[in-house]
């Protein structure tokens, strides 16, 4: 994601870094690369004007900071002003002072309302929350029944009041039904509509008079074009939206949609869709999303979802082995489970700064289970010490896991590698300074 | 309503935003000079044509300019809307020959290719061909229940299995059953999925390759269903989307309410796949064959 986008931007700046003086023509020329970037990525053309001058006049008035270079000064000056684009600080929910909260999602048809509003309850059940879904979507056939079987895969109660089609008579019932579900929080999924049908919009002001949300999301979809922020625009002036869920963000749009929304509505990303699995949904963080365009990687997020699956004992004690050097074979296979647990493998990669997925490559989870499969194989004596598998190991390890001979030297040969590069890194550890090499987990 | 009119309605903001823009711009300025060369290609950025697509018409109309072809302001927007006809002119070529005519449909999640098959087997039921559906997307929750009510619409068979199951198994299933009952047309869905998603390329190949095992020279049709409110990304889905599977046309949705008839100009320029149908509205009417000359000429 951003990819596109990403790679113009830091083509721009690195034409900046290594300049020791600032001058009016050199800023010029960089500042046009970053327009025209902008521009190609949908962001829309009024927002990409402010965002340029603002550059511009921070630039010109900002105080010199010793540590860093002229360069460096106009970097931090387009990452602040990203930042402040994509939203300023991260925002969560606000939830209702008292009584339960309502949360209305709404947007174009084909966004990805439900398959949020899934999401989102399952987001907010993890945080404690007791969410109950309901959905008002009457037109678009079998709208009701995809949020009901979505409730059901992920266990979370769904009001489906067959007897009506009434989209105000439905979220009624859906608010009656909240204390018997023992629910605190709502969430009320809509139909898409354009922003230029009528009738529908005035049905969704009539739904939001009707429940009083908290929260109103416009949920937008990341591939949207420069349109984007004219129409959560229009959104926002109909029924007042609090904030955005940014989908499909998994595939290479360039994100131009996020960097407009908030600037031309007023109202930030808050969340963002990554895929097709129902946990595949995060918050949004505006600044780490800025470092990441300008191509500094994701570092905090990943940190953040490493610390969500593994088990930090069990983080430690293997830091501690790998620093002493008597990593096994065993450990290895620990640290796999660990990050397997944190996500789909090729997501987490592009996380790390500097580290480029190649197109076409095979970074799965498969690809893990195959290398668990092989180790799984061995011996308690193989594993301890991996320098006594010879031919005739490796043929009963191959066959054991269903896979190659080849396979099996290429897990040991890059875990030899890992090895020594370990050693080489004894002050400073954590299982992340773990250089991803190519080929690491590739074919 | 006729088409042309339902086209000029549904394109309405496009051409606010295009031809609108190209009067403003052009009124009461007397020379064809750089800075007006340069608000026009502006005004076609905006309007979502792409950088290259805005490029590549403002040198020809550069070139018109030297050359002394046109030489007042106000002969811009005819010049833009005879060259933008020429580029988005990529006819189709097939016929409905087949016996049945398959057409396969693909394309990014909620690109609206579940609705777009319910308004074709409308259509085609209502040219008097009998028509099949077939379930194919069956992953997304309510997905076949949702093109089930859209078959009842049409008064068209639908062949469907489990959620969850093989949707090349039904591929295969509507294959054997629209060649034994005699169909004139089978409509297969798909799941959505992102053009970056390898391994669900291989999926869609599959379904392909089911089908051109069970009647030869089918698919007939393939056709990638693109949202019209997409922005530069449409053209790397139609890219992605061809390498894989090879595409016979494209259908552009919801080009109503939002200013992004421009959007179909850059991606016919940059792809040169024909656009076979476009969506301009939510009835079964709205959903057109394209014509490239009456798109221009709604458009500008």
């Amino acid at each position: 994601m951003f990819e596109q986008l990403e790679n113009r931007l830091s083509e721009a700046l690195r034409k900046v870094k290594g300049l020791s003086q600032l001058t009016d023509a050199n800023m010029a020329d960089a500042l046009r690369e970053v327009r025209q970037a902008l521009l190609e990525a949908d962001v829309s053309l009024d927002v990409v004007k402010t965002f340029i001058e603002k550059v511009k006049a921070e630039s010109k008035g900002a105080a010199v900071l010793k540590s860093l270079s002229p360069g460096q000064q106009i970097i931090k000056i387009v990452y602040d002003e990203l930042v402040n684009l994509l939203g300023g600080q991260k925002a969560g929910i606000t939830m209702a002072p008292k009584g339960p909260t309502v949360i209305l999602m709404a947007g174009l048809q084909g966004s990805g309302k439900t398959t949020s509003t899934a999401k989102l309850a399952l987001h907010l059940q993890k945080e404690g929350y007791r969410p109950l879904l309901v959905s008002a979507d009457v037109y678009r056939p079998a709208a009701r029944e995809q949020l009901t079987v979505l409730g059901n895969q992920l266990a979370i109660p769904v009001c489906h009041p067959a007897d009506t089609n009434d989209p105000l008579a439905i979220c009624r019932k859906a608010l009656a039904a909240m204390k018997g579900e023992n629910a605190n929080v709502l969430l009320v999924d809509t139909a898409g509509r354009l922003q230029v049908d009528e009738d529908l919009m005035v049905e969704l002001e009539k739904i939001k008079k009707e429940i009083n949300p908290a929260e109103i999301l416009f949920v937008a979809d990341a591939m949207m074009g420069r349109q984007a922020a004219d129409i959560a625009h229009t959104f926002h002036q109909r029924v007042g939206i609090t904030g955005v869920v940014l989908t499909k963000l998994d595939g290479d749009a360039r994100g131009g949609a996020a960097l407009s929304i908030k600037s031309v509505a007023g109202a930030p990303v808050k969340f963002c869709g990554v895929g097709e699995k129902p946990e595949q949904f995060e918050v949004f963080h505006p600044d780490r999303m800025a470092s990441r365009i300008l191509g500094m990687g994701d570092v905090l997020s990943l940190i953040e979802k490493a610390q969500e699956a593994a088990d930090e004992e069990e983080a430690k004690k293997l830091e501690r082995k790998m620093s002493a050097g008597d990593f096994d074979l065993n450990d290895f296979l620990k640290q796999l489970a660990m990050v397997k647990k944190m996500g789909p493998i090729d997501q987490l990669m592009g996380m790390i700064p500097g580290v480029k997925i190649p197109k076409g490559a095979s970074l799965d989870n498969g690809e893990l289970g195959r290398i668990e499969a092989i180790i799984n194989s061995m011996t308690k004596e193989e594993r301890r010490n991996y320098t006594i598998i010879n031919g005739s190991r490796k043929e009963r390890i191959a066959e054991g896991s269903g896979t190659e001979i080849n396979d099996v030297n290429r897990l040991l040969k890059q875990f030899a590698q890992m090895k020594k590069v370990m050693k080489n890194f004894k002050k400073g550890g954590g299982m992340f300074n773990m250089p991803a090499g190519p080929g690491m987990f590739g074919r | 309503m006729d088409f042309f009119s339902r086209l000029k309605k549904g394109l309405g903001k496009t051409t606010e935003l295009l031809a609108g823009k190209l009067v403003s711009i052009t009124t009461g300025r007397l020379h064809l000079d750089d800075d007006l060369l340069e608000e026009i290609e502006d005004a076609l950025i905006v309007a979502d044509l792409g950088i290259a697509t805005a490029t590549g018409l403002i040198a020809s109309l550069r070139a018109a300019v030297k050359k002394k072809e046109i030489t007042k302001p106000d002969e811009v927007r005819p010049f833009l809307r005879k060259r933008i006809q020429e580029i988005i002119n990529v006819p189709y070529t097939g016929t409905m020959a087949g016996a049945p005519h398959v057409i396969l449909m693909i394309g990014v999640n909620g690109a609206g290719k579940t609705t777009t098959i319910g308004k074709l087997a409308s259509r085609f039921a209502g040219e008097g061909k009998s028509v099949m559906v077939a379930a194919g997307d069956t992953f997304r929750a309510a997905a076949i229940e949702q093109l089930a009510e859209w078959s009842k619409r049409a008064g068209c068979e639908i062949i469907r299995h489990q959620a969850g199951a093989d949707p090349s198994a039904v591929a295969f299933d509507a294959m054997k059953a629209a060649i034994a009952r005699n169909k004139d047309v089978v409509i297969v869905d798909t799941a959505g999925r992102l053009h970056t998603r390898t391994n669900l390329m291989e999926e869609l190949k599959k379904v392909r390759r089911i089908i051109a095992r069970e009647l030869e020279g089918a698919p007939h049709e393939t056709l990638l269903v693109v949202d019209g409110t997409t922005g530069q990304n449409a053209s790397a889905q139609v890219r992605e989307f061809n390498v894989n599977i090879p595409l016979t046309g494209i259908v552009i949705t919801k080009l109503d309410g939002t200013a992004k008839g421009g959007a179909l100009i850059g991606i016919v320029n940059e792809t040169k796949i024909p656009v076979r149908y476009i969506g301009v509205g939510e009835s079964a009417e709205d959903l057109q064959p394209f014509d490239a000359a009456a798109f221009a000429e709604a458009l500008l």
